[in-house]
């Protein structure tokens, strides 16, 4: 019987892989398909607990509204990348350091 | 057009040529000379109209006024007036200017400043056309001084000669001495009257609103004014070396414009003199007439002869006025303006033939300058007051005020032998002039050889003031347009015969002495000297008035300056040194606190400040991944308290 | 034993999902990731229709896939030259992140199997389109609206970002 816990095993899983590809990546688009990937962890976490804890559509709800709000952020990620390429030509985040102390 | 109109044009339009002139006058054809002449013109032209207002109804008046500046309850008007002397002035100063201004067209040939010269002239006649309408106090004085102004831009012309630059500066100084007076004497006629308008200021006399000393204080500053302006003694000092001008410029000066308005001015402020102020005012005119007459005997430069026979002159108008003879002072204003331009121009033509402006190096010009000469005889005539040339009317006139009034007032007999013995001296004086430079043999040979008549745009000049030299004096016309402004008392029934007995004798005995000495040569003028010599001395340096100044006020007032400048140096620059010295070591011991301790507390709080920063900064690596790795780390730790 | 169909597919769609979760986090080619990242995509729209949300899955494949893929292909084209086939994705701090994930993992499974969670028997649910549709309309209007607001807001700003071009 498929419960609870292999979702929450499986969401578990893929919010470290998408972890390790925020941490590891230089590269600006990759890191952004790592944060994909923890955005639809937390999203099977949402809906999982909705279908076995919580009844009813509140989890649906507010995966809706997290798919938006990584639709706006892909959208945003993109211009933000095609800025920084224009100044740097270079989208590998640890070039991108004017920032440094 | 209306007369306002007219007039207006007539002050206006040498202003309008002045400042045309000073502007574009190089870029002009001919620099402009054309331009400053007919505006001469056109103002005399435009003068006219008012000439025959005046003319047509002696009572005439015409005021043309604005309110220019008005300070709560103070306002200066500004006003201009017209009445019988006004109009015969303006037309007298714009007719006699304008044909100075001709003249200098010859004169001023190939001058290298010769647009700018037009241009000060412009301005000079524009500044006593102002002078001579103004209606009150204060409109008055601006013009005043704007006649010193361009009395000194002409005197200093030809400022590359030294003598000329000073004379310049002298004249300016001298007439500065003089304008004191006549403000201080502005400022206590405002203070007590509350005015500065002329009618109000003559209104408020005669009500006895200001009376006394205090008037006659006042109307002594008032005609310290005119001391200045009009050369009296003892400022007269500056009109002799104001010669170093240009003669067109002596002409004007001594003719129509600076000299005039003294006179004019007292003739206009009559009201303002008391008796007792006139007194005064008679005393100094009279010296001023007598012992400029006796200078002028031992001079031997032609313009000084003439510049201290107008100082003479002047010192008449003076005692004219000051004794009773407001028409008659007046008067001679007017026929002295004529021939003593006419003289001026006549003896800048000899200036321009000769080269030379001394007597000893003439001599037998007659003959080569014929207009010259016949144009200076009818100046010289009117001078020594023979009859009927123009001369002799006004100062006959003035002899019969002085005479009255000495006969009414016996204590001041010294005012009539002034007048009598300086109208021998006139003739005296200016036929010494005539003879030496006209008659006789020639003394220098070379010079009279390249003598020559000067060109018609001179000589025009002055045959057209000749004749007005001659005929100023004829018909009683001054007497119909100049009204006295205040009632004058009537001198004795004998005193004008007397006066015109007395008169004609001195001067005939005057030009006849002269013919002995310098034609006949009965009496040796070097003898005559020889045996007087001290006094001869005294005159040849004009009674060291000069010297007096020197000594008695430049000198001292130098030895006050340069006292000043050391107490200045040594014990004020001293205290100021050592306060400067006294500040400088407190504030290097403030500066040293400052640098050590307040600097090195700071520094302090910097480095350490700075050295914690260069720690922290390693952490700031830029690159977003380590945060999210150390923020990882926390979460971890979190958890891990959570869960185990 | 038997078993039951839902448990042969999730665990075969968990193998997809975490198997392409795998290649996206590791391919040094950052296309194969954006591809690897389709069928993570894909993999957990399966989740939600054995969760039986349907309409939740439908979205899924529709933005994700979709919307967000194609986005991050343009992103990976955009900023590198097409013809340069092998677009190399460096990677730096490898074993601390090891660490640091393999940690987080082991926490979470002991979070997930230490807690007790209040299991119900789930409901039956079917037509899930309209009932969302109605809570969107009725209890989260605010945030519904909001949201529509911040993706118009977003737009606006990747086209004010993106349009600065050479500047400075």
């Amino acid at each position: 019987m498929i419960g609870l816990h292999h979702y929450l095993v499986v969401s578990a899983v893929l919010f470290a892989l998408g972890m390790f590809a925020i941490i590891t990546r230089k590269n600006g688009v990759a890191i952004l398909m790592g944060i994909e990937l923890v955005l639809n962890a937390a999203n099977l976490n949402f809906v999982a607990f909705s279908r076995y804890v919580w009844g009813g559509l509140t989890g649906q709800v507010f995966a809706i509204f997290v798919i938006m709000l990584a639709a706006a952020e892909a959208a945003v990620m993109l211009a933000i990348v095609i800025a920084v390429y224009d100044r740097f030509q270079s989208i590998d985040v640890d070039r991108v350091d004017s920032l440094k102390g | 057009m209306d007369l306002a109109t007219y007039v207006l044009i007539a002050l206006f339009a040498p202003l309008a040529g002045a400042t045309v002139q000073i502007f574009l006058g190089r870029r002009l054809p001919r620099h402009g000379d054309w331009l400053c002449v007919g505006v001469l013109f056109v103002s005399f032209v435009a003068s006219i109209p008012t000439f025959n207002a005046v003319w047509a109804n002696p009572a005439f008046k015409l005021q043309i006024l604005s309110e220019w500046l008005t300070l709560g309850s103070f306002g200066i008007p500004l006003g201009l007036q017209v009445d019988g002397l006004t109009g015969i002035m303006l037309t007298v100063v714009s007719f006699i200017a304008a044909f100075i201004h001709l003249y200098s067209v010859g004169y001023m040939h190939g001058d290298p400043r010769y647009s700018r010269y037009f241009a000060y002239l412009n301005f000079f006649t524009f500044s006593m056309l102002g002078l001579v309408l103004a209606d009150n106090f204060f409109l008055i004085y601006v013009f005043w001084e704007l006649v010193g102004l361009s009395s000194y831009l002409l005197i200093g012309f030809w400022f590359e000669r030294p003598a000329a630059a000073n004379a310049g500066k002298k004249a300016f100084i001298v007439n500065r001495v003089g304008d004191v007076g006549f403000f201080v004497g502005i400022l206590l006629l405002w203070t007590q009257l509350g005015t500065f308008r002329f009618e109000e200021v003559f209104k408020g006399i005669a009500a006895g609103q200001m009376a006394g000393p205090l008037l006659t204080v006042t109307g002594l500053c008032v005609f310290l004014g005119a001391v200045g302006k009009s050369a009296q003694f003892p400022l007269h000092v500056w009109l002799p070396d104001a010669m170093e001008g240009p003669t067109p410029v002596s002409a004007l000066i001594h003719a129509a414009t600076m000299v005039a308005a003294g006179v004019y001015m007292v003739g206009r402020v009559y009201p303002v003199f008391t008796p007792d102020a006139f007194v005064v005012i008679a005393y100094v005119a009279g010296i001023t007439a007598f012992f400029a007459g006796t200078i002028a005997l031992t001079q031997f430069d032609i313009k000084r002869v003439i510049a201290y026979s107008t100082l003479s002159q002047l010192g008449y108008m003076m005692l004219g006025l000051a004794t009773g003879g407001y028409v008659a002072g007046l008067f001679h204003l007017v026929t002295h303006a004529f021939f003593k331009a006419l003289m001026f121009l006549a003896a800048g033509s000899v200036i321009h033939a000769l080269h030379t402006q001394d007597l000893r190096e003439m001599g037998g010009l007659r003959a080569k300058m014929p207009v010259t000469f016949w144009t200076m005889m009818a100046g010289s005539l009117a001078l020594a007051g023979v009859p009927p040339f123009s001369g002799f009317f006004s100062k006959d006139a003035i002899i019969g005020a002085t005479l009255g009034f000495v006969m009414a007032h016996p204590q001041h007999l010294l005012l009539a032998l002034f007048a009598v013995g300086g109208a021998l001296l006139t003739g005296l004086y200016a036929f010494r002039l005539m003879f030496l430079a006209f008659t006789g043999a020639p003394r220098d040979r070379e010079k009279h050889h390249h003598a020559h008549e000067s060109p018609p745009v001179m000589t025009v000049p002055l045959v057209v003031l000749a004749v007005f030299a001659v005929g100023a004096g004829w018909g009683g016309w001054f007497e119909r347009l100049v009204r006295p402004p205040v009632e004058l008392p009537h001198g004795p029934a004998g005193a004008h015969t007397l006066a015109l007995a007395l008169s004609l004798l001195a001067a005939g005995l005057g030009i006849l002495l002269a013919y002995w000495t310098y034609v006949v040569g009965k009496i040796s003028a070097g003898r005559v000297a020889d045996r007087y010599r001290p006094v001869y001395t005294l005159l040849f340096n004009k009674y060291y008035v000069d010297e007096l100044y020197a000594a008695g006020v430049v000198r001292p007032f130098l030895a006050l300056t340069r006292g000043c400048a050391a107490f200045d140096l040594g014990v004020i620059d001293g205290f100021v040194n050592w306060c400067g010295r006294f500040t400088r070591g407190v504030s290097r011991v403030q500066g040293w606190i400052d640098f050590r301790i307040v600097d090195g507390a700071v520094n302090l709080v910097g480095n350490a400040i700075r050295a914690w920063g260069a720690v922290l900064r390693l952490v700031q690596t830029g690159v977003v991944q380590n945060y999210i790795l150390v923020l990882l780390g926390g979460v971890l730790v979190i958890l891990l308290l959570k869960v185990l | 034993m038997q078993i039951p169909a839902e448990a042969i597919v999730f665990y075969a769609l968990t193998a997809i999902t975490v198997l392409s979760g795998l290649v996206v986090v590791t391919s040094r080619k950052l296309v194969h990731s954006a591809f690897a990242l389709v069928f993570a995509f894909s993999g957990l729209a399966g989740y939600y229709v054995l969760l039986s949300a349907d309409f939740l899955a439908a979205a899924q494949v529709l933005i994700y896939v979709g919307g967000i893929l194609i986005l991050i292909l343009f992103a990976v084209m955009l900023t590198h030259r097409i013809e340069s086939l092998d677009i190399r994705s460096e990677t730096l701090q490898l074993l601390p992140a090891i660490a640091g994930c393999g940690a987080i993992v082991v926490l979470m499974l002991l979070a997930v199997y230490r807690t007790p969670w209040a299991v119900k028997e789930p409901q039956v649910l079917t037509q899930t389109a309209q009932s969302i549709g109605s809570l969107f309309m009725t209890d989260y209007l605010l945030p519904f609206e909001v949201a529509s607001v911040h993706l118009l807001i977003a737009l606006v700003g990747a086209v004010i970002i993106a349009g600065k071009r050479g500047g400075q």
